[in-house]
């Protein structure tokens, strides 16, 4: 009776924490299953699948939530979907093989990394119409845009570089090299630092924006994991920019990086290949994309703790945050 | 005072003071399922992938896997200590004097009981304070919601001490407890590795695992460790230890017992 107790009191707790930090949804996309799975932030659990193109990667939502746009790889296309119904709306010419991409601030504009042709193309959302097509390195993948949105980058897995694109121009002006297999490129602290993640190098690269200059460079060493299974993928910042947490692929691990000291404070134990991630909206939990074990684990950013594992469809990659509707 | 309380609180004093008076016992308990956790554990910890299994719902490591079971061991190895040390007494004579009480014999087998499932139950939470210091925890409430598991599971490991007294006639036969019970009983359960595991490399010893009532005291514990209630464990835990509790009676039976024809 007692254990019964308990737990509906914890339950109603963490109930009433989820409620304040406000209802959401987590867009989980499924590689092998061509779906999306919906998780509720509530409930941790999932509520919705829609099928969508073939091998879906990444995922992003347009400003007002209005959109969701999904790079279907193997479809050569990123696929609009209306998330209140998931219905396929219509696809964007995306070039071949689109593997990941960003949103521009101005909420119009999609920088898309084509991993086959190395190059990455900009599409117009509004005018379905490709503005863009710049030459960067071999297997471009990872791709970021300034807060201010006057810099795109796009990181090449082959040429082990992060490519810096004005936006204006359209054009690259500084090519910097990464440790090998760069898979993902975030900006950080409102711009002023540009933080590259290399997979086989196995190290994040922190670059002074206004120089492009190398600022430092963050090893990990998983207790217990072979150093070649410690592969740094996608990573978010939490509030504040003050800590990343950085997925490390097979290793099964997520590290929590100090982001003033550069040091790595912490690693926690999630699925097996641990891929992306997506915040909820108050950032208290973190959603990782485990693509092996096919599974979504929860992570309370506070105590640094995995809560639960979801399971999903086949192989989750990419994953991103909505508010309830 | 109640005479069933004065005993009662008598007995639990002198397993008190036995206690607070042979430290090294206390430790050496301690270091077991210590060197367990921070040696064994570390080095299956790579070569043991767990899959997420009730009460669990997400990815532990291996520390974290065995840590009900290390509770359960420490139970064990005391319901154990328990009998030797009922055995010497009674070679000693101290045993005799207590069952010649006019109390009934039940009342002071259950006092005796009480007070060797309270010292372990205090000797488990000392280790879980370490393991928690060595940053393996659990949840928060878990650690005042085993408190009952671990008295059952203490009472039931308490019991089978008992009864293995009753049969052991000389301290000398007690290396045999350790070969015959209590290395069987851990090993053949959910202790070190998930049924399922076992499973997998022969049902006959996953059906073994499955009757032994250990592994439902560790099933049990690690259940309310997790804020969770396993009935079918309680139920077996339970049925246990009123097997063990009547047979322990009949073992101290004066027409039968060896106690009873030497007095």
């Amino acid at each position: 009776m007692i254990f019964k107790k308990l737990s509906a009191l914890s339950t109603i707790a963490c109930m009433l924490l989820s409620t304040a930090a406000g209802a959401g949804e987590i867009w989980v996309t499924n590689e092998k299953d061509d779906t999306v799975s919906v998780i509720d932030t509530d409930t941790l659990e999932v509520i919705q699948t829609y099928e969508t193109g073939e091998r879906p990667r990444g995922i992003t939502f347009s400003k007002d939530f209005s959109r969701v746009y999904i790079c279907a790889s193997d479809s050569d296309a990123v696929q609009v979907i209306d998330p209140n119904t998931g219905k396929i709306l219509h696809d964007l010419p995306s070039g071949e093989d689109p593997e990941q991409f960003v949103l521009h601030p101005d909420d119009t504009h999609l920088y898309i990394a084509n991993e086959d042709d190395a190059i990455t193309t900009v599409v117009n959302t509004q005018t379905r119409k490709v503005v863009a097509q710049i030459d960067v390195g071999v297997e471009p993948e990872g791709m970021a845009v300034s807060p201010d949105g006057k810099i795109a980058i796009t990181t090449s897995e082959t040429t082990n570089m992060a490519h810096w694109i004005n936006t204006e121009t359209q054009e690259l002006f500084a090519n910097t090299l990464v440790d090998s297999r760069p898979r993902h490129a975030e900006f950080a602290k409102d711009g002023a630092e540009m933080w590259v993640s290399s997979e086989i190098g196995g190290t994040l690269t922190i670059f002074d924006t206004a120089n492009q200059s190398e600022k430092a460079k963050i090893s990990f060493e998983v207790q217990g994991v072979h150093q070649d299974r410690v592969q740094p993928v996608g990573f978010e910042f939490t509030n504040g920019d003050t800590h990343a947490f950085v997925a490390l692929g097979p290793s099964n691990h997520i590290a929590v990086v100090n982001a003033e000291t550069f040091e790595v404070e912490d690693y926690i134990l999630v699925g097996r290949r641990v891929w992306h991630m997506a915040f909820n909206a108050d950032k208290s939990q973190l959603f990782t994309t485990n693509g092996v074990s096919g599974d979504v684990t929860v992570i309370d950013v506070a105590s640094r703790k995995a809560l639960k594992s979801i399971k999903v469809g086949r192989f989750p990659w990419g994953a991103a945050f909505r508010p309830s509707p | 005072m109640s005479p069933y309380l004065t005993s009662l609180l008598a007995i639990v004093k002198r397993e008190a003071l036995r206690f607070i008076h042979q430290r090294e016992r206390f430790i050496a308990a301690l270091v077991r399922p210590l060197v367990w956790l921070l040696v064994f554990a570390a080095g299956f910890r790579a070569a043991l992938g767990l899959s997420i299994i009730p009460p669990y719902q997400t990815y532990i490591t291996y520390e974290t896997y065995i840590v009900p079971g290390l509770c359960g061991m420490i139970l064990l190895f005391n319901g154990m200590q328990s009998s030797l040390s009922l055995v010497y007494d009674r070679e000693m004579g101290s045993m005799k004097l207590l069952l010649t009480s006019p109390l009934p014999r039940w009342w002071l087998l259950f006092c005796k009981l009480v007070g060797s499932t309270a010292i372990s139950v205090l000797q488990v939470y000392t280790f879980l304070a370490i393991a928690a210091a060595f940053g393996i925890t659990m949840p928060l409430f878990g650690y005042l919601t085993a408190l009952p598991a671990l008295v059952v599971a203490g009472i039931m490991l308490g019991a089978l001490g008992l009864l293995l007294s009753s049969f052991i006639k000389q301290l000398e036969n007690f290396a045999g407890v350790m070969n015959f019970v209590i290395f069987p009983m851990f090993f053949l359960s959910s202790a070190l590795y998930p049924l399922w595991k076992m499973a997998e490399s022969s049902v006959l010893l996953y059906t073994i695992c499955a009757v032994n009532p250990f592994t439902h005291a560790v099933e049990l514990i690690r259940f309310a460790l997790y804020l969770s209630f396993n009935g079918s464990a309680l139920g077996w835990v339970i049925l246990a230890t009123l097997v063990f509790t009547l047979a322990a009676l009949w073992g101290y039976n004066p027409a039968r017992s060896g106690a009873g024809k030497r007095g």
